[in-house]
């Protein structure tokens, strides 16, 4: 099964809810951040339509591209596009780049750049709080493990009995569905997680539903290949700020084109190289050749 | 004779502080973090250091298999003196680009992760393993002169049996790297310029990595003149200009017809940043070199042949940081405000890397024997293809009365 979120922006009320959560279920300082940076993997933005003077709120969060240009990027794959809809990141394999961050067409990866041991740091979609599991049981040490006895971490950190109810609770939703954090603690209809071609019908349906209310377009529906991460809104895209000439080819196969023909190039161009070479030495020895012939010709006369 | 060493000493004075301003700059990165030293940001995440210690300077590295191809490929042999100093500014080259590559990356000590988690999706996993395999063909093929200097019979003649394989090996690995470089850019089509942004950067970035090779050449072998007396004949450095504006005008052409077909000509005579910088890049790595190399009585000359190169050198370098830099300030700013310059801790390691690029290849040519000279012969002794040869010409002396002092 592959999750989405959907964030409908005419929905959402500016309460800030998403970016608390988020900030309290990865244990970063409560701040209201308007930017994406190393500790904030959602923000809130505040948009006045100049004409009609309403007022919108700008969610930002990663896209969680079907095939993202962040995962096709990165030399040791720490970044992965997991079955669970989720893009996630490795601190073991990555070894600091930030070829992920030029690559996302969204710009979403952030960096630790104080840090002398930096990690990239995104939204994760909430995949590990996620898959941690009510029946977890507790070492003596009183860390959460496994069913097969090896302690669970989040985010690098193992987790205590405590912590793991806490993130149950979070990413719990009203119907006992596990869900990200930002979407459980969303008190409106604006941020839904779910399954993706059930948060697409359902992106449609409201826009059918009510067509004035509207503009009629799932913003990551097409974009860059498709994402899992769906917004709806009243205004349109473009004067929110979302990028909206990204082409509908996914990114990576712009460099797949080339990096596929890698084998083909090497062997045709080591023939040429080894037939440049064949003949070009040939004719040279030929020369020599007819040279010596000409010289014993000259001594024998 | 007093004039030569003041100049010297001049010269060291110099090194010695850009060097320390390099040190300087590399407490300030390990100690405290990229942030401390850089003006790299999350808007901003790739700047100087990419753009042009390893960009840049891959490319300016590019002498290595540009010349050992023309020599041992197209067995243009009269060219077989200048192999050696190529081989070893490119390889120089490398190992400065990878220093440059470990103050970049945030974790350089996991470098060796590439080895083990390979993303074949990557361009830049292709771009690590070009470094490595290329930075191990360079030091082999460089290796005869280490050897010939402690007399290691047996390991050079294992080296010089698989010469040809080696520099085939060298001249694959250059390809792929050279334009791989450019192929790092390919995911970005949206954030760039469209002067810049091409589905053709891999071939335009290999084409003009041939041509700035023959033109560091050039300069190397000009400088190590002025500096060592040791030096090459002019006939032949005019040969590689010859060749290095030949490439260049395919490359122009071929880069002009992109703009065209992409429909972004008429861009060229906007007036903005970009430009400027387009234009800057195309007078000096073609306009002024044409224009020197056809100057009556002078362009053909030594020095004149110095100052063609440079500006093509000079151009090249435009290019790569047009590529890497200048393309993408247009989408920091109008989607973040954000202006990229480097720091002064940036420009402080990349002058010192340069500087330290000087100072290794001084040291090379003054104590292996790099460069033909006359203590040299037993060079030319080891060298059988040199032998073969119809007698290159080494500072002016046929190689047979060479042999015979
Ligand atoms: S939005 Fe960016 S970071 Fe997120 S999955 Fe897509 S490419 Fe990766
Ligand atoms: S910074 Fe890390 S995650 Fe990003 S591309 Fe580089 S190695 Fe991969
Ligand atoms: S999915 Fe999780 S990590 Fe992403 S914004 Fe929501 S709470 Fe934060």
């Amino acid at each position: 099964m592959s999750h989405a979120i959907l964030v409908d922006l005419t929905e959402c009320v500016g309460c800030g809810a998403c970016r608390d959560a988020c900030q309290q279920i990865h244990h970063f300082p409560q701040v209201e951040a308007t930017s994406l940076d190393a500790q904030n993997f959602t923000t809130l933005r505040l948009y006045e339509n100049p004409e009609s003077g309403t007022e919108t709120y700008i969610r930002q969060m990663c896209q969680h591209c079907k095939e993202p240009a962040c995962a096709s990027a990165c030399l040791v794959g720490a970044l992965e596009k997991t079955k669970d809809g989720a893009v996630t990141w490795d601190a073991n394999k990555c070894i600091g780049c930030r070829y992920c961050m030029l690559a996302c067409p969204f710009d979403i990866p952030k960096y630790e750049w104080g840090s002398n041991n930096p990690k990239v740091r995104k939204c994760t979609m909430c995949y590990q709080e996620r898959h941690v599991r009510e029946d977890y049981e507790v070492d003596d040490a009183g860390y959460v493990i496994d069913r097969k006895g090896k302690r669970v971490t989040v985010d690098g950190r193992e987790i205590t009995a405590e912590e793991r109810d806490t993130i149950l609770e979070m990413t719990t939703n009203y119907e006992g569905n596990r869900a990200s954090a930002c979407s459980v603690a969303c008190p409106m209809e604006a941020t839904i997680f779910g399954e993706r071609s059930e948060l697409v019908a359902e992106a449609q349906r409201r826009i059918r539903e009510n067509p004035d209310s509207y503009v009629h377009k799932v913003y990551g529906l097409k974009e860059v290949g498709g994402t899992s991460v769906f917004y709806l809104s009243n205004v349109s895209f473009e004067s929110l700020g979302f990028r909206t000439k990204l082409e509908e080819t996914p990114l990576p196969e712009k460099t797949w084109r080339v990096l596929e023909k890698i084998p083909d190039i090497v062997v045709t161009a080591g023939v040429a190289l080894g037939a440049v070479y064949w003949i070009t030495n040939r004719r040279e020895e030929v020369r020599r050749f007819e040279d010596e012939k000409k010289n014993r010709i000259k001594t024998k006369s | 004779m007093k004039n030569a060493l003041q100049n010297i000493t001049f010269w060291k004075v110099v090194a010695a502080v850009f060097l320390l301003g390099g040190l300087t700059a590399a407490i300030v990165r390990f100690g405290w973090g990229l942030g401390a030293a850089t003006n790299l940001s999350d808007i901003t995440p790739w700047g100087l250091w990419i753009g042009f210690d390893v960009v840049t300077g891959v490319g300016l590295a590019a002498g290595g298999f540009t010349l050992a191809g023309i020599v041992y490929i197209f067995n243009l042999k009269r060219f077989k003196p200048i192999v050696r100093p190529a081989i070893l500014t490119a390889f120089m080259g490398y190992c400065l680009v990878i220093v440059g590559l470990l103050f970049d990356l945030g974790r350089p000590w996991s470098i060796w992760h590439a080895l083990i988690y390979q993303n074949p999706h990557s361009v830049l996993f292709e771009v690590a393993m070009c470094v490595m395999l290329y930075t191990t063909v360079l030091a082999l093929e460089f290796s005869p002169v280490v050897l010939e200097r402690f007399r290691m019979k047996r390991a050079l003649k294992i080296v010089k049996a698989i010469t040809i394989p080696l520099i085939v090996l060298g001249i694959l690995l250059s390809m792929l790297h050279q334009s791989s470089l450019g192929s790092l850019y390919l995911i970005v089509p949206q954030k760039m310029h469209p002067f810049w942004y091409s589905p053709m950067l891999p071939v335009f970035f290999f084409v003009s990595a041939v041509a700035v090779g023959l033109g560091m050449t050039i300069l190397e072998s000009y400088l190590s003149a002025r500096a060592f007396q040791k030096t090459l004949e002019t006939p032949l450095l005019r040969d590689l200009a010859r060749i290095m504006i030949g490439i260049l005008l395919v490359y122009f052409t071929a880069r002009f017809i992109d703009l065209l077909r992409r429909d972004v000509l008429h861009l060229v005579f906007e007036s903005s940043f970009e430009t400027a910088m387009l234009w800057l890049e195309v007078a000096l790595m073609l306009f002024i070199p044409l224009l020197l190399f056809n100057i009556k009585n002078w362009g053909r000359t030594r020095q004149g042949l110095f100052f063609t190169a440079f500006s093509m050198v000079l151009g090249f370098i435009t290019n790569r940081l047009n590529v890497t830099m200048t393309s993408l300030e247009r989408y920091y700013q109008q989607n973040f405000g954000v202006t990229y310059f480097p720091s002064i801790g940036e420009l402080a390691v990349t002058i010192a890397i340069v500087t330290a690029g000087f100072v290794l290849f001084a040291l090379a040519v003054k104590y292996l024997p790099i460069f033909p000279h006359h203590e040299e012969e037993t060079v030319l002794r080891f060298d059988n293809a040199a032998e073969r040869s119809p007698s290159p010409q080494i500072s002016g002396k046929p190689a047979a009365e060479l042999q015979r002092h």
